[in-house]
């Protein structure tokens, strides 16, 4: 177990982190450049200041005409994406690895608040799930990658509680932490976690469409 | 091979020779090869960015009427049709069978209205309609195309116009107009071919063909305001175009040439145009972009914002306001499309004595269901229409018990959708574009 735990802890990370930014950037670059081959219109009409006012309505919670209209859903989506963003980033036990190994560091979530915020993931999860199960609109969209790919992102989360809780067999689940929070990011750039880093994209295009050249408002 | 997703029984398929005729002419490796080369030569970025970044999380269904009017079905929601037909194009590399292209000629042409109002309830702010329009472009490709709407783009292809209105027809419909003006008006004329006119003035072809009343009004209208403008004699003068939805973008680049350059040749400062939605979008976002104009070569100014010109510069006096009380319906392809909803509600103030919204309104108004070519697709499809719009109905409704007698819909497809939904659901309010409340209260 304990060379699995070394393998994980030391050239795994190595792994997830270029596969995560790596994947990430050719992500970005070949669709730029596919855009620039077939889509150039994309260029011509992308306009900064459309882009970001859209952008901006979108990413505020009740922004939109339609979060307004679904307000549980806009309350797990933004609790949701807000925790499992700083969690990862903030935990304290997160933050000494990177002290320990770079020797650099930043603030840090108390241990309790970061365990309500890794049940607020769980929760979210959960919630999605039920929604994706129940609302006909939702499963006639779903198939089987989107349960995979909600358990790429609730497992750190669970795993980690489990681990941080110091339940049964929490060595085994760390390592299993550990490995799902690389699978995770590995998963951000080639499966449809991807919307992560093209939302800015995508939102801002339609953006520009509406307040640039149609004169209107698309929230 | 690809099936369609959501087996629909016997008796709602409807009857309709395009599609029924073009599905029988196919063949496995025809459908697979225009498939691939569509997807490959003439799509790119944004059609692999909004495949690969939907989330199937179904909130754009709220945003669409059809899904909204037919009990929540999923099959009709936004998203849902993307996955009925590019979602499994793309699965299965093109290899689909007859059946699921007439279907998915049938969900992208007769079940979209490409209102882009799903664009404003998905947080990614995916262009749905425009990937209903790449499905259109593959059946299009493929001859599977509704019989009805096919037609008018053959007229389009043969005539430049979209209703075979002949040359000789069209100057006649206009010397008609311009002498029974001057029965109200002695001196109004319909200058033809003026060169160097402030204003070339176009519309679409049914109106010499069905709607000459509006052509009068606007010469009325002209003429009271003293502009100098002209309209074109020869092809070119019709701004509509059917082409631009049945996927034939070749015929659509060709009918926006035909008609900026006889604005052009003419040397006019600018086009305006009538009270029309789609052909808006044609000349003002899709036929230039096909011709590679960012922006049209001659600015286009849409009748709203012409109105709206004239009313604020003085140049039409009324005689009396409106009296009944109006409220107004949003065409998509000028409000979504370039934000005229607050002058249009100017226009409106100006010229009727009680306005009444109607909710939703602007940006969020609901479609009428016929946009998008829907309602060119004919008989054979409008119960579907008429039905798969009943948001509309309500929405109606609710302004008429507000005390609202009139709608105003300032597009002609939008005319022929509300006329049919007023109708069907016997909601009893009368129809009228701006010019005709601008030409009935105006001094004459
Ligand atoms: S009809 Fe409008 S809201 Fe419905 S899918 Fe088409 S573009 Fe979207
Ligand atoms: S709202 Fe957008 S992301 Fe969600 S299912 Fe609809 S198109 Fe896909």
């Amino acid at each position: 177990m304990h060379g699995l735990y070394n393998f994980v802890s030391g050239p795994m990370v190595w792994i997830a982190f270029i596969l995560f930014i790596g994947g990430c950037l050719y992500r970005l670059v070949s669709l730029a450049s596919l855009a620039k081959e077939k889509d150039t219109a994309v260029y011509a009409y992308m306009d900064f200041y459309y882009a970001l006012r859209s952008i901006f309505h979108w990413i505020i919670p009740f922004g939109s005409e339609n979060m307004r209209r679904q307000p549980l859903m806009t309350l797990f989506t933004f609790a949701f994406h807000i925790c499992l963003i700083c969690v990862p980033l903030f935990l304290f036990a997160h933050v000494v690895l990177w002290k320990e190994s770079w020797n650099i560091s930043w603030g840090f979530l108390s241990d309790s608040t970061a365990d309500v915020m890794t049940l607020i993931v769980i929760a979210s999860c959960i919630f999605f799930l039920v929604r994706r199960l129940t609302r006909p609109e939702v499963k006639f969209l779903t198939n089987r990658s989107d349960f995979i790919i909600l358990a790429i992102v609730a497992a750190p989360f669970i795993t980690g509680f489990w681990a941080y809780h110091q339940w049964a067999g929490y060595r085994m689940m760390l390592i299993l932490h550990i490995l799902s929070g690389e699978i995770m990011l590995i998963a951000i750039p080639f499966s449809r976690l991807s919307h992560a880093i093209f939302f800015p994209l995508t939102r801002g295009y339609m953006g520009s469409e509406f307040g640039a050249v149609k004169n209107a408002k698309d929230w | 091979m690809g099936e369609p997703a959501v087996k629909i029984e016997e008796s709602k398929v409807v009857a309709d020779e395009g599609l029924n005729r073009g599905m029988e002419r196919l063949t496995p490796e025809k459908i697979e090869k225009v498939i691939q080369s569509v997807l490959k030569s003439e799509t790119g970025s944004r059609l692999k960015v909004y495949v690969d970044t939907c989330v199937h999380c179904g909130l754009c269904s709220e945003a669409c009427h059809f899904y909204l009017s037919n009990e929540k079905n999923p099959s009709f929601s936004p998203a849902g049709k993307v996955k009925q037909t590019l979602w499994e194009m793309l699965k299965q590399k093109g290899k689909v069978s007859p059946e699921f292209i007439r279907r998915a000629s049938e969900i992208a042409s007769t079940e979209c209205n490409l209102c882009r109002r799903c664009s404003m309830y998905c947080p990614f702010g995916i262009d749905i309609a425009y990937l209903m329009l790449v499905v259109r472009r593959i059946c299009h490709k493929l001859g599977v195309t509704p019989q009805y709407i096919q037609s008018t783009a053959h007229s389009h292809s043969a005539t430049m116009n979209q209703m075979w209105v002949k040359e000789d027809e069209w100057i006649d419909s206009l010397m008609w107009q311009e002498e029974e003006a001057r029965e109200e008006f002695p001196n109004l004329r319909i200058p033809l071919d003026k060169e160097g006119a402030d204003i070339f003035y176009s519309v679409i072809a049914p109106e010499p063909k069905f709607r000459a009343q509006l052509i009068y009004q606007a010469a009325a209208i002209m003429h009271k305001a003293g502009l100098d403008w002209t309209m074109p004699s020869t092809p070119g003068w019709d701004n509509s175009d059917m082409c631009m939805y049945t996927g034939d973008n070749e015929v659509m680049g060709r009918l926006k040439k035909a008609h900026f350059e006889s604005a052009m040749k003419l040397r006019v400062k600018r086009i305006v145009m009538g009270e029309c939605g789609h052909a808006f979008r044609s000349v003002y976002d899709m036929g230039n972009r096909w011709l590679t104009w960012r922006m049209p070569p001659v600015p286009v100014t849409h009748a709203i914002e012409f109105y709206a010109e004239l009313f604020k510069a003085g140049k039409i006096k009324l005689a009396k306001k409106y009296e009944q009380p109006v409220t107004l319906h949003d065409p998509c392809n000028i409000v979504r499309g370039r934000g005229l909803h607050e002058m249009a509600r100017y226009v409106v103030n100006e010229t009727c004595e009680k306005f009444i919204e109607m909710e939703p309104n602007r940006e969020h108004n609901f479609c009428c269901s016929a946009g998008g070519g829907v309602i060119n697709c004919g008989p054979p499809f409008r119960n579907k229409r008429v039905e798969g719009n009943k948001v509309k109905a309500e929405q109606l409704f609710v302004a008429k018990s507000k005390g609202a007698k009139t709608v105003i819909a300032p597009c002609h497809n939008c005319h022929g959708g509300l006329e049919d939904i007023i109708h069907h659901y016997g909601l009893g309010m009368e129809l009228k574009f701006l010019g005709d409340i601008i030409y009935e209260c105006m001094e004459k």
